[in-house]
């Protein structure tokens, strides 16, 4: 088996190679069959990375111990689905992932754009390149099909990794980091060719769609996995490698916004430029920071000397990304102005400052500790109330802006008619901060602002669903018409469940922890927690104890029973217990940990409207899916505008 | 082992043939050269762009103008350029003038 992959390894890499070196050269020379021949040979790479990752599958499903990647990552006694899940468990199989994903989501896109041969030409060595990276580490750095004689027992896999969350929460995120070559390769193939008009956006639009709503549930999924799995209560811990995704999603989130002034107003052609590159990059960064262990965190599971390779190439690619740019300065500098700073598109503008501000400060963060002690050779870090203090200082204009955005036309709105659309949401925005304060909400100044401004934000699209509705003749009529513009909308209002949910569980949440003998109480939030005694617990692979915990309180009765569990191999793993109240639409949650004897340390979270964080993820990826479902009409009108030189618009 | 070093062999067989396809196929083509836009077409599909924003922009304005988001005045102050700029690029696609296409009115943007 292992040959077999090696062997298939070693064909992707020959026909990556290819596409890069006779890729380039065709496009270079303007050779058509050469030209095609590079695009067969990155097509042909699709179905041999997946003989080889269907090898790796096949060695995890059988335990084959013979794998040194297996024996590192898996046990006789682990549960089948988490052995397969193993394959982006570690290093080699994260890598292999990257370049399956890569090849099809290559194969595919060129493919459905074959016939803009000009653009896809060049488009096919940038593929080829990125291809070729990652195919050489498999080959020859980073194998995952090293063999061994068979030892007793693998190494099994890290507890907190036993999830079913992470069956889905690597995969998505990969689909997202990858994704994000699609409009690289494209922007970079429309700078070799020079063809820098609108093709490679008609052509990479909803690829970057799909790569930013996969980021984005990826890092949701994640999230909630950190929060039932982690059990310290919380969901996010700006850790290193959780903003390495959140920075290319940032950087893409501004980028959907800014191509839009593209398409409308023929604007920001460098900046969107500029924007595809840093979110790539910032993608290879995250893949990087995950797998070179570079930087010590939970995630950081897998070490080894890819470091450097990484490093090199992810400066290759930024060297590139500029020196294209600069080269085609004259062909991207346009002529049209902003007319005026109270326009949708400046508010846009403004949207991508503040997004690019939050992104490069998370950035910081992330890199000051490597390089202090690369440079003082002192250990340093940047904790929570720094990456909180940016992200209220850019968080909260950006959720008041998505409430502007969609009041101001295109081009100049008069102050008279700003006055009339703002006045619903406006006043939705006071009622709601001076009810708030009334309640006793004031005690955190974020929370009673993140508050009113998701009013106004909510205020502002059912205004525009109100109005439009009328104009249009119905909702499904309005939606259908202008599909990005409403399926942005309910993204919005996705972000403002998603802000309502951080800042209630975060700014007002009750934190209390106490050493309980059976009989004893503890009290937070309205709710009573008595601790009953212990109950043992056994699973396929582990042992364990729950502590039985009844709650009462707010007319609720329910028990909950957080715990340990011990893996023999693995080690031990918290346990949490979350009971979810739907009338607070937040959580009770506890952890538990052994003093002495049944002596328990019992602590407990009470999380007002956490929920809203979870349910946000299905309304913003049916928002995505809105924004992204193709529009006949639309395909008619651009396959009739390319039709001198080009093929109708792709996925 | 024997088997997989065999349908490795004959992965790679069908690989090279199908990257071989295109010269296989076409042995000798009357002309091997690449597609590329005329600098004529580029000038067109510029100003197809064109033509294509400013119809958008007028259904938006219509369309804002009928929620209510546009007031009146604001309309009326941006209807008529918007028009003008429309009819001038539909024109210049049209007739193909060569001032008009490489010049677009009112947007001042130069066609690359």
């Amino acid at each position: 088996m292992a040959p077999l992959g090696r062997a298939t390894l070693l064909l992707a890499f020959g026909l990556v190679a290819y596409a890069l070196v006779a890729g380039s050269y065709a496009a270079w020379k303007r050779r058509r069959r050469l030209a095609l021949s590079a695009q067969n040979a990155l097509l042909a790479a699709f179905p041999t990375t997946l003989v080889a990752a269907v090898v790796l599958l096949v060695a995890l499903g059988r335990r084959d111990l013979t794998f040194v990647y297996v024996w590192q990552h898996t046990s006789h006694k682990l549960p089948l689905g988490y052995a397969l899940s193993a394959f982006w468990g570690g290093q080699e199989g994260s890598l292999l992932l990257w370049l399956l994903v890569l090849t099809g989501y290559a194969g595919l896109a060129v493919w459905l754009n074959r016939r803009s041969r000009e653009l896809i030409a060049w488009t096919v060595p940038v593929f080829g390149l990125v291809a070729t990276f990652f195919a050489f580490m498999l080959c020859f750095v980073s194998s995952p099909f090293s063999v061994q004689p068979a030892p007793v027992d693998g190494q099994g896999m890290v507890p907190s990794l036993q999830n079913p969350y992470m069956l889905a929460h690597p995969p998505l995120l990969y689909l997202g980091y990858v994704g994000l070559t699609v409009p690289f390769a494209f922007a970079m193939g429309a700078l070799l060719s020079g063809r820098t008009d609108e093709r490679w956006i008609v052509a990479t639009r909803r690829w970057t769609l799909a790569a930013w709503m996969f980021l984005g549930v990826g890092q949701l999924i994640g999230s909630h996995w950190a929060y039932v799995e982690i059990g310290w209560g919380g969901y996010y811990a700006w850790d290193p490698v959780e903003n390495a995704a959140l920075m290319p999603w940032l950087a893409a989130t501004a980028f959907l916004h800014s191509v839009m002034i593209q398409e409308k107003r023929g604007m920001l052609k460098v900046w969107n430029m500029v924007l595809v590159a840093l979110a790539f990059n910032l993608s290879l960064f995250g893949t990087f920071l995950t797998r070179s262990g570079v930087i010590d965190s939970i995630h950081s599971f897998a070490k080894s000397p890819i470091g450097g390779w990484f490093l090199g190439f992810l400066a290759l690619m930024i060297v590139l990304s500029v020196v294209l740019i600069r080269w085609r300065l004259p062909l991207l500098r346009t002529k049209t102005r902003l007319e005026s700073l109270v326009s949708r598109e400046a508010t846009f503008l403004y949207n991508n400052l503040l997004l690019v501000a939050l992104c490069l400060t998370i950035l910081w963060g992330v890199l000051y500790p490597v390089l202090s002690e690369a440079v003082r050779g002192e250990t340093r870090s940047v904790s929570k109330p720094y990456y909180n203090f940016f992200l209220h200082t850019f968080g909260l204009p950006l959720l008041l802006l998505m409430g502007l955005g969609p009041l101001v036309a295109w081009r100049r709105a008069s102050l008279r008619s700003l006055g009339k659309t703002f006045l619903v949401p406006f006043a939705a925005a006071v009622v709601t901060g001076v009810a708030l304060l009334a309640l006793g909400f004031g005690s955190s100044w974020p929370g009673l602002l993140a508050y009113t401004f998701g009013a106004f934000v909510v205020a502002s699209i059912l205004l525009e669903f109100v109005r439009g509705r009328a104009a249009a003749g119905g909702v499904f009529r309005l939606i259908a018409r202008n599909r990005r513009r409403y399926g942005g909308y309910v993204v919005h209002a996705a972000v403002v469940l998603l802000a309502i949910g951080i800042a209630g569980s975060s700014a007002y949440q009750t934190v209390r922890e106490r050493t309980l003998r059976p009989g004893q109480s503890i009290e937070a939030a309205g709710y009573t927690l008595t601790y009953r005694g212990l109950a043992g617990v056994k699973g396929p692979n582990y042992t364990g104890f729950r502590a039985l915990v009844a709650v009462s309180g707010h007319g609720e009765r329910f028990r909950l029973t957080p715990g340990e569990n011990f893996f023999p191999i693995e080690g031990q793993a918290t346990e949490a217990s979350i009971y979810h109240d739907p009338r607070s639409l937040g959580d009770v949650f506890t952890t538990a940990q052994i003093v002495k004897g049944d002596k328990i340390d019992l602590k407990v979270f009470v999380k007002p409207l956490i929920n809203l964080i979870w349910a946000a993820g299905f309304l913003f990826v049916a928002g995505a899916l809105i924004a992204m479902w193709p529009d006949a009409v639309e395909q008619r009108r651009l396959a009739a505008r390319y039709a001198a030189g080009a093929a109708p618009a792709g996925i | 082992m024997e088997w997989a070093l065999a349908l490795a062999a004959m992965l790679a067989v069908v690989a090279v043939v199908f990257v071989a396809r295109p010269f296989l196929r076409d042995p000798s083509p009357a002309s091997d050269r690449l597609d590329e836009l005329a600098p004529e077409a580029r000038r067109r599909l510029a100003l197809a762009e064109e033509r294509d924003r400013a119809l958008a922009a007028l259904k938006e304005l219509e369309f804002d103008h009928r929620t209510g988001k546009v007031s009146d005045e604001d309309y009326r102050a941006q209807v008529g350029p918007l028009r003008r700029r429309a009819a001038e690029v539909l024109r210049a696609l049209e007739h193909g003038e060569q001032a008009r296409h490489e010049r677009v009115p009112g947007q001042g943007e130069r066609v690359p």
